[in-house]
């Protein structure tokens, strides 16, 4: 692989990764934004209202960030991966394009209306906006797993002579049998960042003891949903997409899992380091037979290992591979720990009383976001060495007219952009929770304090 | 079917031109109508509600492009790959700029975010114009049917070597510059009343006289760089229908400044943009990217995706476009008339 096509991947890599912390913020939210206006509506609490209308705020913010950095990515299989494009554009584009066409119009219609409309168009045209504008961030979501889910697994294509893919069968493509597990997966973990940063947010009013009935609001909301979500992300979802990558993507399975030779009753590595010069793992606690039993049922099924593949259809960075799936897993069984223990604590209404589960709630805020990122390092570097799984390879798809100058140039450019968004995202977002939720009358009074000086 | 497939990408991108062209437009003029904090929060008003909906025909387009014509989009990316990241990034502050400058009530903050919207705004303006230029005069395509080129090499557009700049690239650029900032001063002058009204109408009615001064030169240049662009109009003469529509555009504009009929300015000014965008695509046809040497030129034959994939493609965008243009009344017509001077708890 060229210098090129290394940081054309690491480019890639990079903003594909900082992209998606926003949406999967947003598509979680989203949820939470229904969840919160129906309450409104059927208990005509005023609380839940003001609610809504604080964390449409939080939405808006993450929201933008994840329109301004998700056009790049549409950009960038043209500019790096010009071969690629060529050769699959015609099936792949077709998804990316109907993202466009029946979410983005929708989503940016719908926003419109939520975020400007309350007053003029009334409670029910809102709460009818909110749902469109979930509606519309779930699809965007589902056309990118489709996307994805033909790179992973393709279906519904002929190969053309000249290495061209074309499509074959259109309602295969859109109903790729993979979508369906990487979908639940994926949108169950948007839901758990949604949740958690509510959550976070909601222990943070509690623990400094301000915003209380907010506080509550947001913990209670936030514990609930995280427990469903962190429930489904292990089963079915988690399960199923196991299930998928053991029959389709062995080699994705061995190489996440640490596996380097064939084993009959193979266990499941806890714990341990890698070591892919000698293929074996250092320092390793395992759990014998577990791994044949999860994948296969049978506690002397045999599991393939690395080696068992010839070295040009192995991953190549198993190392990263390898800790992004246990990062991933760990995390995903600490939600389910917490989440629950909250949950019991809600339940016996202890909660808001338990300082110390407040800390961690409120620490916690930040998990979701790296065990999402961890999981679509899993699913991506798994599918290395191929661009498409099993018929073309990433370095073939590249674009062979950029030169490494040029792409480290952007690559450069890039990340400084992204720090600067980051920040402003940051000081945006911790600016608007110090503030808090208000209720319309104390937002008309504050901004007639500072009216002098804004004007 | 790639004809066709021709047409609708032509159609796609004259939208994005069309309604993204006024709010870039508001950009590029907003510190000069618009003199307080309170103005230019009416003017974020007057396209809040729908840049970002503006925008998605960018990607829509961009899509679209990718799936009929698999090999255009590739080539093109990759060959413009610095202008493209560019407008990336301008595309991105000043999105930003948009969204953050009203959250934080500081004169300092917004005053950064409302130079960085006009600064992204004319770039992005000058960029794209650019780039309608580099497809017209044509790239240096190898027989791969790719190219890359630099950001400029010698300013010549005669040149076997061009680069994205050139003295033909930067006249189309400053064209395109002067007609959104027309198209845009036309927008705001619907949009408002009083004193910002009156001063987008001078602006508009400036922005009008540059754009015809720049419109001369710009078409005889074309005319001479891309000598395939004659050739198309006198083969087929009845497509002179399109550069007769930017020339109405053009009197038009003028006659509804002198009758202070701001609606129908802005629909004139409209008007100029769609005849010049659909005078050069008629040009171009049946070339989507010509080469230096003509015989690498990509064509909608040899750039276009399969049949079946362009007719199931059409099927689900015919669909898509119905339910687009519903959200698209929708929108403009719950936020239609005049904008009022920026009210306490609004958004922007």
């Amino acid at each position: 692989m060229d210098a090129s096509t290394i940081l054309s991947r690491l480019q890639f890599a990079f903003t594909i990764s900082y992209h998606y912390l926003f949406p999967q913020l947003t598509m979680g939210l989203a949820l939470l934004l229904v969840i919160l206006k129906t309450l409104y509506l059927l208990r005509r609490d005023e609380r839940y209202n003001t609610s809504a209308r604080f964390w449409a705020k939080i939405f808006a913010i993450g929201f933008i960030v994840g329109v301004v950095t998700g056009i790049p990515m549409e950009f960038q299989f043209g500019t790096n991966w010009a071969r690629f494009s060529t050769n699959a554009g015609e099936i792949i584009a077709q998804t990316l394009a109907m993202e466009g066409a029946f979410a983005f119009f929708l989503e940016s219609t719908f926003l419109g209306i939520f975020l400007f409309g309350e007053q003029v168009f009334g409670q029910k045209m809102h709460l009818f906006s909110a749902c469109m504008l979930w509606i519309g961030t779930w699809l965007s979501g589902g056309f990118i797993v489709a996307t994805n889910a033909w790179m992973q697994h393709p279906v519904g294509y002929i190969i053309a002579p000249n290495g061209r893919f074309h499509i074959s069968n259109f309602w295969a493509v859109l109903f790729n049998p993979w979508i369906l597990a990487q979908y639940m997966h994926t949108m169950s973990g948007a839901v758990l960042t949604g949740s958690f940063f509510m959550t976070g947010l909601g222990a943070y009013y509690l623990l400094s003891k301000v915003h209380l009935d907010y506080g509550r609001i947001f913990v209670t909301l936030g514990v609930i949903v995280g427990l469903i979500a962190s429930v489904i992300q292990l089963y079915p979802s988690g399960d199923l997409e196991g299930r998928q990558v053991a029959d389709y993507q062995p080699s994705k399975l061995a190489a996440m899992e640490g596996l380097f030779s064939t084993e009959q009753g193979a266990g499941i590595v806890i714990i341990g380091q890698p070591d892919t010069a000698n293929n074996r793992l250092d320092n390793p606690i395992i759990v014998p037979k577990v791994l044949s039993f999860l994948t296969y049922q049978r506690w002397n099924a045999t599991v393939k290992g690395i080696n068992a593949f010839p070295p040009d259809q192995r991953p190549d960075s198993i190392d990263l591979l390898y800790y992004s799936y246990h990062i991933m897993v760990g995390l995903g069984t600490f939600f389910i720990a917490i989440t629950g223990l909250a949950f019991l604590l809600l339940w016996r209404k202890l909660l808001f009383q338990t300082r110390w589960m407040l800390w961690v709630l409120m620490l916690a805020t930040p998990f979701p976001f790296i065990a999402n990122t961890a999981g679509w390092f899993t699913t991506e570097l798994g599918r290395q060495p191929w661009v498409v799984f099993g018929l073309m390879h990433t370095a073939q798809g590249s674009s062979t007219t950029l030169s490494s100058g040029n792409v480290l140039f952007t690559l450069i450019g890039f990340a400084g952009m992204y720090l600067l968004l980051g920040l402003l995202y940051v000081v945006l977002v911790v600016f608007e929770a110090l503030r808090g939720p208000k209720t319309e009358e104390e937002t008309t009074q504050e901004t007639e304090e500072i009216a002098p000086q804004g004007a | 079917m790639p004809t066709l497939w021709f047409i609708l990408v032509a159609f796609m991108l004259s939208m994005y031109v069309l309604l993204d062209g006024f709010d870039l437009g508001a950009g590029i003029i907003h510190l000069f109508v618009a003199k307080n904090n309170d103005e230019r929060r009416m003017i974020l008003q007057a396209i809040g509600p729908v840049w970002d909906g503006n925008e998605v025909w960018l990607i829509v387009a961009g899509g679209t492009l990718f799936f009929t014509f698999p090999l255009l989009y590739a080539s093109s990316f990759s060959g413009f790959y610095l202008p493209l990241i560019i407008v990336l990034w301008l595309l991105m502050l000043r999105g930003v700029a948009i969204e953050l400058r009203s959250l934080i009530p500081s004169p300092v903050w917004s005053a950064f975010w409302d130079g960085l919207f006009f600064l992204g705004s004319a770039l992005l303006a000058i960029f794209y114009g650019a780039a309608l230029a580099n497809v017209l005069r044509g790239v240096p395509l190898d027989q791969s049917g790719y190219f890359f080129e630099p950001l400029w090499t010698d300013w010549n557009p005669y040149s076997l070597t061009p680069g994205i700049l050139d003295w033909y690239t930067v006249l189309i650029g400053l064209l395109s510059l002067t007609t959104l900032a027309m198209h845009g001063a036309n927008y705001i002058a619907v949009k408002t009343e009083n004193e910002v009204n009156a001063r987008a109408r001078r602006i508009a009615r400036l922005a009008w006289v540059a754009t015809i001064v720049l419109s001369v030169p710009s078409t005889i240049a074309t005319f001479s760089v891309q000598p395939h662009i004659a050739a198309s109009f006198i083969s087929r003469p009845w497509g002179f229908i399109f550069p007769i529509i930017a020339l109405i555009g053009l009197v038009g504009m003028g006659y509804n400044t002198i009758r202070q009929h701001d609606m129908g300015a802005f629909l004139s000014s409209g008007a100029f943009i769609l005849g010049m965008l659909t005078s050069s695509a008629y040009g171009l046809y049946p070339l989507v990217l010509p080469a230096v040497h003509p015989a690498n030129s990509l064509t909608i034959d040899n750039a276009s995706a399969s049949q079946y994939g362009l007719a199931v493609g059409l099927a689900w965008w015919i669909v898509a476009m119905i339910l687009a243009a519903i959200y698209f009344i929708l929108t403009y017509r719950l936020f239609r008339g005049k904008v009022r001077p920026a009210e306490a708890g609004g958004h922007y």
